[in-house]
């Protein structure tokens, strides 16, 4: 902290990065890619040492599970979501499958206790023969087929759209499970930070919840693509996060990736979600998603670079167009 | 006709001088630890599931005990460790969860169902005298005893760093089981499945072949009792499924011991392979809990209402195409490894169409009870209840089968909510609705119908207490195997292990049930159920005698797939 009030006088020069990263188109798409990346980056040439990143304050219960006391309906439901494919898969969950499963549950219930009352042994002494009815069959043989098509549409969407491809100037992440504690690898920032769980102290002490937050959290630039890397450097374990509706096993030996748009600044907090030995319960995910000039400033921080105009042109050729989504390339072997 | 019809009790103490040929019982070393008689294996079979189930049971206590705040309260203390010792309590917690997963699916609801209910009423509603191979059976039976022995020993000696015992999950992924798991208990633990999984093939094998060649004369296969087919579909499942999971095992035996790398991405093998092997054993797995359950459930509702099962056919064909459609949408399990897109796709679309006979299931039971004249027995209570739950646990199903949707759900309590209402509430209410059903005839005395609604009453308000908020903590982002949680959890968390409480006092008034059956129950007639029971285990004296049908019963032209009481009945 003292170090950056020493460097509050370069204060302008981190705005006019700021300024700069504005005016550049957001959606850092094909050509326009190099140019919108390459604006900062001479400003962060100028200004490495300028940097003031301090650590986002998480905003009450955004990125966060919710209480019953604080809300007794949010603490029932998903949390929001902050990516478009969340709010799509929310949008699904909520206003399609929801209402299905609750007028199939309904609707079958309220058979039950229909039969139960107009059919019981007083009601109806003699009970019927019929064991047949083709034209009722049918029905309930089509009918649960058609809501099942009309279920499938959206969710074959879904599906799609999280497969996209990252383009070929997305900020690659590598996230490495270990036990039990998470690794952030930036290869293009030369970039690597260690996060561990906070103790509950701790975590009291900087005014967030225990075993959601850890020390050194995964600094994202917000609005922009991420090809997020997962793997693995001992047993299987699975980065998480419920509000960006993200959840890909690390496994050892293999480099699974997704794509990931974080749409607001934020701190987004996840937990490992695949029994991965004795504290699998104790290595959370904090995801803080900053403006690129606090990125840059972070990146700064952490002793990294930004890539210059001509590497990223370079990954842009490199770059195949018939990437499959998911990479099951060859990780390097298990550190 | 009348000889035949007459010859359907095997000769009983009314026929003299044939007494001691037809119910002279061994010894009891002999008829117990020996036994070739499918009535005492299925015996055995169900009080080794109420035993297991009451380990397994109480292990889920100590979970939802230690869940009832945030914080870790009690592992320490199981684990013997130092206050603050974390690991050692996380390791403790993965201990209880692992041994309460396998104890319930292997050795609770699986001996239970087949073992016990199969065993006992297979042979009886086909009009057989006893299984195929009665000695192949007793080793089924023993060989599940030891798997159960060695599973429990596997909970006291070395595990992993952090203590005793296998902590590594119900599903046993490598690379938590091999190389992070150096200590015996995983070894011991995989011993215990495959011992397990040998008395299950072997079950299997004797149960189709019983099924195929030993029905009574003119009893064709579409006019065997529902429960019969559930069986037989059963018992297919785990023929096809049992070896590859005794395969994934034997591999994750020799990954651990022999330096073989099926697993080991550093040898150039792949975790995930393992999973899918798991999975193409476990995914059919859930339906060898549950078809037989729907067998039970068929013949009950029928009983009850006083009308053959709606639409048969479809029943029997539905449980088929579920087993069938089983083999096929293993990789659900798996939407999170990094499938790709085209087979992610693939197993959302399979998934779902497992619903569609399902719902043929679940409308036929309705339709079975539309017109009929439904009696409120305890065993009625409970099918009507596992109708109802069990429908709720599908319809999540539905909503995880979606693979985008699952990418939060996944891992989550949303699942542990969803297979506790297909099992704990599915399974088990099956489990007991069948209980109820067959224990008059089982042990010729009238178990309290009073004591028995009210078990129902309380279990059903309690897995529901305990299993229904568990889809809010999951959507809300929960993950399972988790012995300790962000305090935003807290207040769902301890509505579940209230939950947990009052569901513990349900099974205190059915063990009084049973109790009072032994003590002051009345004897049971030969047909407890009325004129609704038509099935041939009815035609029989309770509890049958020792060796049944010895004149073997014959399904006339005139018996359709329902009745099957002789004519002069």
């Amino acid at each position: 902290m003292g170090q950056a009030f020493a460097r509050m006088k370069f204060g302008f020069l981190a705005l006019m990065a700021a300024v700069l990263t504005v005016a550049a188109p957001q959606m850092a798409l094909a050509q326009d890619a190099a140019e919108a990346v390459a604006a900062p980056t001479e400003a962060a040439e100028a200004a490495p040492e300028a940097s003031d990143y301090t650590p986002m304050a998480p905003t009450e219960g955004k990125g966060m599970p919710t209480s019953f006391e604080d809300d007794p309906l949010k603490s029932m439901t998903f949390q929001d979501q902050y990516t478009a494919d969340g709010a799509y898969a929310l949008a699904m969950h909520d206003w399609l499958l929801m209402p299905v499963i609750t007028v199939i549950s309904l609707f079958v219930l309220g058979l039950l206790i229909y039969v139960g009352l107009k059919f019981n042994r007083k009601s109806n002494p003699v009970p019927s023969k019929t064991t047949h009815n083709t034209l009722i069959e049918v029905i309930w043989t089509i009918v649960p087929v058609i809501i099942l098509v009309v279920i499938a549409v959206p969710s074959i969407t879904l599906l799609a759209r999280q497969y996209e491809t990252p383009p070929a100037d997305a900020i690659t992440i590598k996230a490495v499970g270990y036990q039990w504690y998470w690794g952030y690898e930036y290869p293009d920032h030369d970039v690597e930070v260690i996060s561990n769980m906070l103790d509950e102290d701790e975590a009291a002490a900087s005014g967030e919840y225990h075993q959601l937050a850890v020390d050194n959290r995964m600094v994202v630039p917000v609005g922009v693509p991420l090809r997020l890397q997962t793997t693995a450097a001992d047993v299987i374990h699975a980065f998480a996060v419920p509000s960006l509706w993200f959840k890909q096993d690390a496994v050892p030996g293999r480099l699974n990736e997704r794509m990931l748009v974080i749409e607001e600044p934020g701190v987004y907090y996840g937990q490992c979600s695949e029994l991965c030995g004795a504290l699998h319960g104790f290595m959370p995910i904090a995801v803080e998603a900053v403006p690129m000039e606090q990125f840059e400033a972070w990146v700064a921080s952490q002793g990294g670079t930004m890539p210059t105009a001509e590497e990223v042109a370079e990954a842009d050729v490199d770059a195949e167009p018939a990437d499959e989504a998911v990479a099951e390339a060859d990780a390097e072997p298990a550190a | 006709m009348a000889t035949t019809a007459e010859g359907f009790d095997a000769p009983t103490a009314g026929h003299g001088g044939d007494h001691d040929h037809a119910d002279h019982k061994p010894g009891f070393f002999a008829r117990w630890f020996m036994s070739t008689n499918h009535k005492d294996i299925g015996t055995l079979y169900l009080i080794f599931a109420i035993i297991a189930g009451i380990i397994g049971g109480a292990i889920s206590g100590i979970m939802r005990m230690e869940l009832m705040e945030p914080g870790i309260q009690y592992l320490f203390w199981w684990a013997g460790a130092s206050e603050g010792d974390i690991a050692a309590a996380g390791h403790m917690w993965n201990v209880f969860i692992t041994a309460h997963g396998l104890i319930m699916v292997f050795f609770m609801v699986m001996p239970a169902m087949i073992g016990g209910f199969g065993n006992w009423f297979v042979p009886l509603m086909i009009g057989a005298p006893d299984m195929a191979f009665p000695r192949m059976n007793n080793i089924s039976f023993w060989l599940t005893v030891v798997g159960f022995l060695s599973l429990l020993f596997s909970m006291f000696v070395p595990g992993s760093a952090n203590g005793l015992g296998a902590g590594v999950g119900w599903t046993v992924y490598a690379p938590l089981s091999t190389t992070y798991a150096p200590g015996p208990s995983v070894d011991f633990a995989i011993f215990s499945l495959h011992l397990a999984g040998a008395g299950s093939i072997l079950g299997a094998t004797n149960f189709i072949t019983t099924i195929f060649n030993m029905r009574a004369p003119g009893m064709t296969l579409h006019k065997m009792p529902l429960f019969v087919w559930s069986v037989l579909v059963t018992a297919f499942l785990l023929l096809l499924a049992l070896p590859v999971l005794a395969a994934a095992i034997t591999m994750l035996l020799t990954d651990r011991n022999f330096g073989t790398t099926f697993f080991d991405p550093a040898g150039g093998g792949d975790p995930v392979l393992y999973q899918h092997l798991f999975w193409f054993f476990g995914h059919p797995e859930v339906y060898i809990m549950i078809l037989p359950g729907f067998g039970m459930v068929s013949q009950i509702v029928a009983t009850f209402s006083r009308k053959p099962v709606f639409g048969y056919l479809a029943m029997a064909y539905a449980m088929v195409a579920i087993g069938v459609v089983g083999f096929v949408v293993w990789a659900h399990h798996m939407y999170t490894v990094g499938l790709d897109v085209n087979t992610k796709m693939y197993f959302t679309a399979a998934t779902m169409v497992i619903a569609v006979p399902t719902g043929v299931k679940i409308f036929s039971w309705i339709a079975t009870m539309w017109g009929g004249s439904i009696e409120f027995k305890s065993p009625m209570i409970w099918a009507l209840g596992f109708i109802f739950l069990f429908t709720v646990g599908g319809v999540t199903g539905v909503v995880l089968a979606n693979g985008g949707i699952d990418d939060n759900l996944h891992d989550t309590y949303y699942v542990v909510a969803h297979f506790h209402y297909v099992l704990s509430m599915g399974a088990v209410f099956s489990l007991f609705a069948g209980f109820y059903y067959w224990f008059p005839k089982m042990s010729g005395r009238m178990h309290s119908e009073l004591l028995s609604h009210l078990h129902f009453w309380v279990f059903f308000i309690g897995v529901n207490v305990i299993f229904f908020p568990q889809h809010f903590l999951g959507m809300n982002g929960m993950p399972r195997r988790y012995p300790d949680f962000p305090e935003q959890f807290a207040f769902w968390n301890q509505v579940s292990s209230i939950g947990y409480m009052i569901m513990a006092a349900s099974m205190l008034i059915f063990f009084a049930n049973l109790a009072y059956a032994y003590i002051w129950g009345r004897k049971a007639e030969n047909n407890p159920w009325g004129e609704g029971a038509t099935t041939l285990e009815w035609t029989l004296t309770s509890p049958p005698p020792f060796h049944q049908f010895e004149t073997l019963p014959v399904i006339e032209d005139h018996h359709d797939y329902h009745d099957h009481r002789p004519a002069t009945a």
